[in-house]
């Protein structure tokens, strides 16, 4: 009994860490930003795919495919800020959701184009697959890389966000963009590189989640709710929100299947309506 | 006078020119597929199965040229429904054919009724179908009917306790519904059962619970394609064969098209189903060979492009003897009964209900010398019909 909850509680945790991680480059975007950027799917697609063919194709291992798809979606993001989204950040939130949705249904097409409407052969490497047995409670060991993966990257982020030069500056363009810019702040570079890191971030989820999630076109629609959800129970101030709320998703969305499978699949939605209820600005909202 | 000769000499030829014309017009086939959207590969193995067959037989029949007019309805049967009706008011096709899920055949199958229009159902594999309208008939194979083998199979091979999975949805229910009846019948005894749903990326819980409640077996159908990577990942990365547990499953699982993409998880599952690309026969390696000049080598066929390829058999049957003039009352009466050498063996399209009668094989999943796996061949049942009608 204790021990068949201790691998539920593992599982869930796992399982909302990989949801952490498909979403945390959609928290910066919107959180830090204030931008909505549905497609971020389609960035963790692309992430998706660059391991694909850095596996497969290029016979790349797997911890240089790892930096190598946050570097590729980063470039896109990049591209992509330079032509179209700045001309959308002073844009209402609804051009902006339009604009972006589009661009998703524009990757879709393509990724159907390129690599066609299947499936993509994506496995686990070798010394991350089967499961140890800890106390009697069987551990899967990619599911474990996915917990320490999703609490390293917390950490960076953290750090990189309240401690370094350049955490100050993107604080301070988004608070007070005017006064930021008059302190000798380049507002638009700063966002240019935030918008980047959070493609790139996407990038990497879509990477790391494609093991456990599979790889079609229709990625970005397919999970598209899982990323809203997330960022919209978590609050967008800050990582710390959308960190808890993913764990408390992932463990009750397990843990609902686990002991009444009849109607396990409705609990995350139901968990979503009530924190919501309760909660309307997020779990950790700014003051 | 003699103008007015002239002028009905005149109206006479454009007449007989006309009456000329619709003989020669082509013969449309309405495609109502999935080309996009999550169950894009559906469209596309059905389509590449209709283009080769095309490529193999010639694209006119009966003196009129062959055109499939595509239609894509995403997966959402309110859209099949619009497409296919604007197949039937626009487009004036010969026939509807198609139709990769259930809930899209159902939602046209009182279009076809309406507008008898012979339907012909290339995939969608729930039982209801044929019974929806007079005017539908299967080249496919039914759940119930690759199920029943499956069942019996597991009890000769002393399997005892099983767990069900299946897809919450009509096909998946319709499985879950024959297992149970077929392996309690023979004495098995069902130990749990779930129900997953469609929508549903993770398989873990699922499968741990299974793992803790020790069956010898667990019985699995899942639509090909995504839902059936995710399980036979989850399956293998949470070590159930370890544990002593057989997968045993409808070929849907270990479908053709998609086991390239589960790297060496399913070796040694035991399937039943109609169609496996490593069947031998003259007709398969015609098939085979036609499917890759059309879609390449890179595309595995499987059972759907076989569908196709079959319903494509049936409309040039029927045109050939209805001298393409395709009428849907005459048309049903002629595809009654009808026997195809379809690449998976005979089939027969049974004359009372329309759903087809053919060989039901189990197969084991085992690596090829040229390194990937197949689902080989090594048990039948032949003849089998649908157990529910």
């Amino acid at each position: 009994m204790i021990t068949s909850f201790l691998g539920v509680l593992f599982d869930g945790l796992a399982y909302g860490m990989l949801l952490f991680l498909i979403s945390v480059g959609l928290s910066v975007t919107l959180g830090l930003m204030n931008f909505i950027n549905l497609a971020h799917g389609a960035f963790a697609m692309l992430g998706g795919y660059v391991c694909v063919l850095a596996l497969q194709r290029w016979g790349l291992p797997f911890y240089l495919m790892l930096p190598l798809a946050f570097l590729l979606s980063a470039l896109a993001g990049l591209l992509l800020e330079r032509v179209l989204y700045r001309h959308l950040y002073r844009r209402s939130h609804l051009d902006q959701v339009l604009a972006t949705i589009g661009l998703t249904f524009m990757a879709i097409a393509s990724a159907n184009y390129f690599f066609g409407p299947m499936q993509q052969p994506v496995q686990v490497p070798q010394f991350l697959s089967g499961q140890i047995s800890v106390a009697g409670v069987d551990l899967n060991l990619y599911r474990g890389f996915l917990l320490a993966a999703g609490a390293a990257l917390t950490l960076a982020l953290t750090l990189a966000l309240e401690r370094t030069r350049f955490g100050a500056s993107v604080r301070a363009a988004v608070d007070r963009p005017r006064v930021a810019e008059a302190l000798g702040i380049r507002v638009g570079l700063v966002f240019q590189v935030t918008f980047a890191v959070g493609c790139g971030l996407a990038g990497l989820g879509g990477a790391l989640g494609v093991q456990v999630l599979g790889l079609d076109p229709a990625f970005p629609l397919k999970f598209i709710v899982y990323f809203l959800l997330v960022v919209a129970v978590g609050g967008t101030s800050g990582l710390k929100g959308p960190l808890y709320a993913a764990l408390l998703l992932g463990v009750i969305d397990v843990a609902g299947k686990y002991y009444i499978p009849e109607i396990g699949a409705f609990i995350i939605y139901a968990m979503m309506v009530i924190l919501l209820v309760l909660r309307p600005q997020g779990l950790i909202s700014r003051k | 006078m003699f103008k007015h000769h002239l002028k009905l000499l005149a109206s006479t030829a454009a007449l007989l020119l006309a009456a000329n014309a619709s003989a020669q017009a082509p013969l449309k086939i309405g495609m109502v597929v999935e080309t996009s959207g999550a169950f894009a590969d559906f469209g596309m193995q059905m389509m590449n199965g209709a283009r080769a067959y095309m490529k193999a037989h010639g694209d006119t029949v009966a003196g009129r040229k062959v055109e499939l007019i595509v239609k894509d309805t995403t997966g959402v049967p309110d859209v099949a429904k619009r497409v296919a009706q604007e197949l039937v008011t626009n487009d004036k096709v010969d026939f509807l054919a198609g139709f990769g899920l259930t809930p899209s055949a159902l939602a046209v199958a009182p279009l076809a009724t309406e507008a008898k229009k012979p339907m012909i159902v290339m995939n969608a594999a729930a039982s209801v179908i044929t019974t929806r309208s007079p005017y539908i008939a299967r080249v496919s194979f039914t759940l119930p009917q690759v199920t029943a083998p499956m069942a019996t199979w597991a009890l000769r091979n002393g399997i005892k306790k099983v767990y069900t999975l299946v897809a919450d949805y009509g096909p998946g229910i319709d499985a879950e519904t024959q297992f149970k009846k077929t392996f309690t019948a023979g004495g098995g005894q069902i130990v749990g059962d779930v129900r997953t749903p469609m929508r549903n990326p993770e398989f873990a819980p699922f499968l741990q619970r299974i793992k803790d409640a020790r069956p010898q077996a667990v019985f699995v159908f899942l639509p090909a394609g995504e839902q059936a990577v995710g399980f036979m990942k989850g399956f293998a990365e949470r070590e159930l064969d370890k544990a002593g547990i057989k997968l045993i499953a409808t070929g849907d699982v270990t479908e053709d098209g998609v086991i390239d993409a589960m790297g060496d998880a399913p070796l040694g599952v035991i399937t039943t189903q109609h169609y496996s690309v490593a069947h031998d026969s003259a007709e398969n390696k015609a098939f085979l060979k036609a499917y890759a000049e059309v879609a390449g080598t890179k595309q595995r066929a499987n059972f759907m492009a076989v569908g196709a390829w079959d319903g494509m058999a049936a409309m040039y049957e029927v045109a050939r003897r209805l001298n393409g003039n395709i009428d849907g009352d005459k048309a049903m009466e002629v595809l009654k009964g009808m026997k195809i050498d379809s690449p998976r063996g005979p089939l027969t399209i049974d004359p009372a209900t329309r759903d087809p009668i053919e060989t039901i094989y189990v197969r084991k999943v085992e690596k090829a010398k040229d390194g990937k796996l197949y689902n080989v061949e090594f048990d039948q049942f032949q003849n089998v019909k649908d157990p529910t009608k």
